[in-house]
């Protein structure tokens, strides 16, 4: 097929243009290079830990005082103030200095002595959800151990072994197991599907770019014409040498996540390897079909971004798509970005058997059709309009 | 007066241009108009409710029966089946029929009869954070109710005051503040139309810009900028981009969060005084990057996959404090950090006017440092392009 001389002298004509173009190289290289390292250094802890917490004591005794020390030993949470009073610990809030608050009334020590149960509260602001979740997690924790505290001192009193008086303090227990992700890591979480996802919406623009820019510097016609007016071999001798590029870069992915950084992969290297040339080569096709499906770069493109920009909330990795309104649950089915989220959760992440994955590869080939639709009037375009300012 | 209508006549043209051409128009109206729209719809749920959940239960037992009914009346999550065995249970999550697993080993009732520790297992499928959530939070909340009656029934003879207090000595309560259902929408969306706000002005001065470099290239001139000085130029497409975004950011503040139910409890007057040097910064910023975009549709290519970067570096998902100082330092250059929390923080979490001075002096200082960026490259190309006519 490369012996074929048109398609050999669109390829050497495209690779000319890669290389004088510095918008090929910042979005080939530079953008996806910068997106790798950006989110691994960004999430590098995987799981936030020291994040900013503030202390109302009002009661201020040795056992409140043990009591903050405890919480602040946690990992997640890191006492960074104490206030005199509620009000100013919500303003600290309203500041954005600290996430949670922990609040111990006066007489709280006194009370508890007195078997009066006192009450003690915390406070998590949601805004900021992330933070919020996991410092709500240490207080509760440490809520719980604070009331047993004081309980637990007497069972020992009374000859208790600690697994003894921890049976009596807390009779059922959970246990979690996070599959696959033991420490909840959240870079895990978000980079496996993200990353993919910035790499699609460059390919989607640089494909539609690279296309219609022809048109606008009127250099269209030449480019058929050293296919022979074939939109297959004009096409294919164009998009070859991107592909080749974005496979490189699809493998640099691989290798910085699975290689170097240690990400889950449970399903060996070939099953993703094989998914990012799909993935690649679909997003190149969806690349062709706006192209043809509108019939101008600057149309072309916001689509492109309308659909890709889309893509991150629509692949349902963060927020699931079982809790999406119905009509958009079905939107979701003609994203890509979805079928590769499903599939690296099913390869990557639980390493399942190919039998329960693959008409997931079929949905994401399915898209390689798409082309086939509009490359007619995409020829026709090619030919017949001229660029508009 | 002469430079007072050498800005206003920059600043029609440049308000006309904006509102003609269809390709700005996409980008500082229907996309500011839509995008918030398909965001909060897809997100109106707020939270994930009735997690499929299967459950394998070798106990058998009361106490395990009571467990799961109470398990499953929470609106966390729903039981969708009962398996024999764990291998039956890993192949429903496997075919995406379930997402978590409660497991409830043979002893768990004997073990609670006995004084020992009782352990339920919880495993949930990692494709989604949520999942893990619903399932725990259930599951602890009805341990910690079932742990307390427990406790009560084995005093036995005491009052239930004495139990309650043996059970819990210090009582506790959390109170969830602001967004207070940990809801998706509350939490992402206000974000989201701070971004809009400046990556679709970015985008749209861009093409402006670009248009007008790429009209130069071939020769046009553009009347309406010739004979007048860099700064009036500066002024006049500033102003009119501002016209614009007062009018979007109007829409997204005051429409958006309400025809969504999300928390806006901000006051006219603080919300004035912010949104002022936002989109002033956000325009100088646009403005000075535009000056490097050299035809229309570069720079949709250039910055679109910035919006991912720029949402998690303000730190409004990620927290602020576990980013590296390396890439907070970055972060201050763009008005979208300032922007976004300054915005949650108003809207969301009652701050006042007061509260908000690091993010207000930050967007002060980027409106000023971009605005003499700005007149440095003005400067530049303006008259570069006076020299180019004289040699006409």
């Amino acid at each position: 097929m490369l012996k074929d001389n048109k398609i050999f002298a669109i390829v050497k004509r495209e690779v000319k243009r890669m290389l004088t173009r510095p918008l090929y190289l910042f979005c080939m290289i530079l953008a996806p290079t910068f997106a790798y390292t950006f989110f691994t250094i960004l999430m590098e802890e995987g799981l936030p830990t020291d994040i900013p917490a503030g202390v109302v004591d009002e009661d201020n005794t040795t056992v409140t005082r043990q009591i903050i020390r405890n919480l602040d030993a946690f990992q997640q949470t890191k006492i960074v103030a104490h206030y005199h009073n509620f009000a100013e610990a919500r303003e600290a809030m309203q500041q954005g200095k600290i996430y949670s608050i922990y609040y111990i009334p006066e007489g709280t020590t006194k009370l508890a002595l007195a078997s009066k149960q006192p009450t003690i509260s915390f406070y998590t602001s949601a805004s900021y959800l992330i933070p919020a979740s996991l410092e709500y997690r240490d207080l509760k924790m440490m809520s719980e151990l604070a009331s047993g505290a004081i309980a637990r001192s007497t069972l020992y009193a009374k000859g208790h072994t600690e697994e003894q008086a921890m049976a009596i303090l807390q009779p059922i227990k959970m246990e979690m197991h996070p599959i696959n992700n033991p420490l909840v890591n959240y870079s895990v979480y978000l980079s496996n599907t993200m990353l993919p996802g910035v790499l699609m919406l460059l390919i989607f623009q640089l494909t539609i770019y690279s296309i219609y820019s022809e048109m606008k510097e009127e250099t269209a016609q030449k480019w058929m014409e050293l296919a022979g007016n074939n939109i297959y071999k004009a096409l294919l001798g164009k998009l070859l040498p991107q592909f080749f590029i974005w496979i490189l870069m699809g493998l640099f992915y691989l290798v910085w996540l699975y290689g170097l950084n240690d990400f889950p992969l449970n399903c060996g290297f070939l099953p993703m390897f094989l998914l990012m040339v799909l993935f690649v080569l679909v997003c190149q096709a969806f690349g062709i079909f706006l192209c043809g499906a509108v019939p101008s770069l600057r149309w072309a493109l916001s689509l492109a971004t309308l659909w890709g920009v889309l893509s991150f909330p629509i692949s349902g990795f963060s927020f699931p798509q079982m809790a999406f309104p119905a009509a958009l649950r079905g939107l979701s089915y003609l994203f890509p970005l979805r079928y590769y989220f499903l599939i690296y959760v099913d390869q990557a992440l639980n390493g399942l058997p190919f039998e329960y994955t693959w008409t997931f590869y079929v949905c994401l080939a399915a898209f390689l059709i798409l082309p086939f639709i509009v490359v007619g009037r995409l020829k026709k375009f090619l030919l017949e309009y001229h660029y508009q300012i | 007066m002469k430079w007072f209508i050498n800005i206003l006549d920059v600043w029609k043209h440049e308000l006309t241009r904006s509102l003609t051409d269809i390709g700005a128009l996409v980008f500082f109206i229907i996309v500011p108009l839509l995008y918030p729209l398909l965001y909060a719809y897809l997100y109106s749920n707020e939270s994930v409710r009735e997690v499929p959940t299967v459950v394998v239960d070798d106990s058998h037992s009361s106490l395990s029966r009571e467990f799961l009914r109470k398990v499953d009346a929470s609106g966390d999550i729903q039981i969708v089946g009962h398996c024999a065995n764990l291998k039956e249970a890993e192949e429903l999550i496997h075919r995406h029929k379930a997402y978590c697993l409660i497991y409830i080993p043979a002893e768990f009732h004997k073990n609670v009869l006995e004084g020992q520790q009782a352990i339920v297992e919880l495993y949930s499928d990692m494709s989604g954070l949520l999942y893990y959530k619903a399932v725990l939070s259930a599951c602890t909340e009805v341990s910690l109710e079932m742990n307390k009656d427990i406790k009560t029934q084995r005093l036995i003879g005491a009052t239930k005051e004495q139990s309650e207090t043996f059970a819990y000595p210090i009582k506790y309560e959390y109170v969830p503040m602001f967004n207070t259902q940990s809801g998706f929408a509350t939490f992402l969306i206000p974000a989201v139309l701070m971004l809009i706000i400046q990556q679709t002005m970015l985008l749209g001065i861009g093409m402006l810009q670009g248009d007008e470099h790429e009209r130069r290239r071939k020769g046009f001139i553009d009347e309406h900028l010739k004979d007048k000085r860099p700064l009036e130029i500066l002024i006049g497409k500033a102003t009119g981009y501002m016209n614009i975004y007062i009018v979007v950011a109007a829409y997204l503040v005051c429409i958006i969060p309400p025809l969504f139910g999300l928390i806006h409890i901000w006051q006219w007057k603080d919300m004035i005084a912010f949104m002022i040097p936002f989109l002033s910064s956000c325009i100088f910023f646009c403005m000075f990057i535009s000056a490097f975009s050299y035809d229309r549709e570069s720079f949709i290519v250039l910055f679109v996959f910035m919006s991912v970067p720029l949402l998690f570096i303000s730190g409004i998902s990620w927290p602020a404090s576990a980013i590296p100082d390396m890439l907070k330092t970055l972060s201050k250059a763009f008005p979208s950090t300032f922007g976004i929390n300054g915005f949650v923080r108003l809207s969301e979490m009652g701050a006042l006017f007061k509260d908000l001075h690091v993010e207000i002096i930050g967007l002060w200082i980027q409106t000023i440092v971009y605005f003499f960026l700005t007149w440095l490259v003005y400067k530049r190309m303006y008259r570069k392009r006076r020299s180019i006519k004289i040699e006409d």
